[in-house]
């Protein structure tokens, strides 16, 4: 009944809207698989206990740590990373107000808190700023740049709202 | 990670037969959140994975049961802390769930890993207790109901058997009337590990309970029934008096990096003292005070 030790499972699994049939070792996670596999290197590897954020996804619209999801879990799921916010050339409205903020310092954080953000902006499109506060709780940035990514996330609301 | 067999049982009878033929070999994943990282960390090494996320038996569903309410083994805080009836009858639960972690681990964190995992700083620990919860449990000799408090009996150790599956969590109704709070202390705002965690529950009876975590092996649980601690017009000194003697088997570790043992004591009293109060509270409307 058991396979072999560490044999593939095959995953059936759509990334950033693109249908995906894939090879997946039992023991690697999510992040692995977006990274190695995929290539998609804009989430990042940091913590891997689940307290920085930094590899935050979308599995099926809910925000999840990809470093504590295995790849095989992710099997039948859409998920989103943040190569799936820009539609070819143009960012994605919170990809432009964190640019315009200054929200991005060194940068390496800002893939898992746009994430964070937009998971936020789809439940609650008109966020407080404890809202933000509570919502980006998951995502630590060593720059210190938490204003700026406030600020920029509470941005993209307004205009949101402006723009519908 | 070291390679292990991942398995994904759609039956409850087929993950039993395959914790029976792997003993402690096995492992369960549930939302992950603590097995993956102990997976990566190599404390633990099984052979086999059982996710349970697909097995028709085990479902995330939050419903009406006996009075109570039974809350299915895949449900995650995030269904917990939103959960209208939660919010409404058992409110220091879903004020619990609501601060575990943080979104990214509550969106995947459920109930009964954090009882399996049995942490002495489980957040959700102290109001499980204090609401008298029972968890359902299947084994290949049928199902029981362990009531929680028989659960724990220090970090990462319950009294559950190693072929047993936690399938539900049940909440009890109230016998009486009341109203209960979930209070902690964190290092640092945002996503920290409780370094005191506690619930307490006042009745229309006079009845008091408290629940606290992170000062000693497991949570515990204690109860005030001569009626001070929940009557609003006695004197705060004599309640910390009371409390001293409820607390009196709390033991922190003194090797926790946390928080020292001293700390962890003298905020187990600040807490408790301030916990009882809110409770009385939201029970009078903030009138009694």
């Amino acid at each position: 009944m058991t396979a072999d030790m560490g044999a593939g499972v095959r995953i059936d699994v759509t990334v950033n809207g693109r249908a995906r049939s894939l090879e997946v070792r039992p023991h690697h996670t999510l992040l692995d698989v977006l990274r190695d596999d995929l290539g998609l290197t804009g989430t990042k590897e940091c913590c891997l206990v689940g307290e920085c954020g930094a590899c935050t996804v979308l599995v099926d619209g809910v925000s999840v740590d990809s470093c504590l999801v295995l790849a095989a879990e992710a099997d039948g799921t859409a998920v989103l990373t943040v190569e799936g916010l820009a539609t070819g050339d143009r960012l994605g409205r919170l990809q432009e107000t964190f640019l315009e903020t200054g929200a991005a310092q060194c940068g390496f954080c800002i893939p898992g808190q746009l994430m964070a953000a937009h998971a936020l902006l789809a439940t609650n499109p008109r966020p407080t700023r404890a809202d933000v506060e509570e919502g980006l709780a998951g995502n630590l940035c060593r720059c210190g740049g938490y204003e700026q990514i406030i600020e920029a996330v509470l941005a993209a609301a307004e205009r949101t709202e402006a723009a519908s | 990670m070291r390679a292990f067999t991942y398995e994904r049982p759609t039956r409850l009878d087929d993950a039993l037969a395959l914790l029976a033929a792997h003993g402690p070999e096995a492992r369960l994943l549930a939302g992950g959140t603590d097995l993956i990282i102990r997976l990566r960390d190599g404390s633990i090494r099984p052979r086999v994975v059982v996710d349970l996320k697909r097995i028709a038996e085990l479902d995330a569903d939050i419903r009406e049961a006996d009075g109570g309410l039974r809350i299915g083994a895949r449900a995650v805080m995030t269904d917990i802390a939103a959960d209208a009836r939660i919010v409404r009858d058992y409110e220091a639960l879903a004020e619990a769930a609501a601060v575990v972690g943080s979104i990214q681990i509550r969106n995947r964190a459920t109930l009964a890993g954090n009882i399996c995992n049995a942490s002495p700083a489980a957040d959700t620990a102290p109001s499980l207790l204090v609401y008298g919860a029972r968890v359902i449990v299947a084994g290949v000799a049928g199902t029981r109901a362990v009531p929680l408090d028989e659960v724990f009996v220090r970090s990462g150790v319950t009294t559950l058997a190693a072929d047993e599956i936690v399938t539900a969590i049940e909440l009890p109704r109230p016998a009486k009337p009341g109203r209960s709070v979930h209070v902690r202390r964190t290092r640092r705002r945002g996503h920290d590990l409780a370094s005191v965690t506690l619930t307490c529950a006042v009745d229309t009876d006079g009845l008091t309970r408290l629940a606290y975590g992170s000062l000693g092996p497991r949570p515990l649980l204690v109860a005030d029934d001569t009626g001070l601690l929940a009557d609003p017009a006695a004197p705060d000194a004599a309640k910390a008096e009371r409390l001293e003697t409820l607390f009196a088997a709390a033991a922190p570790s003194p090797r926790s990096m946390r928080a020292s043992p001293d700390y962890r004591l003298a905020m187990l009293h600040v807490l408790g003292l301030r916990a009882v109060g809110t409770a009385i509270d939201r029970l009078t409307g903030g009138s009694a005070r």
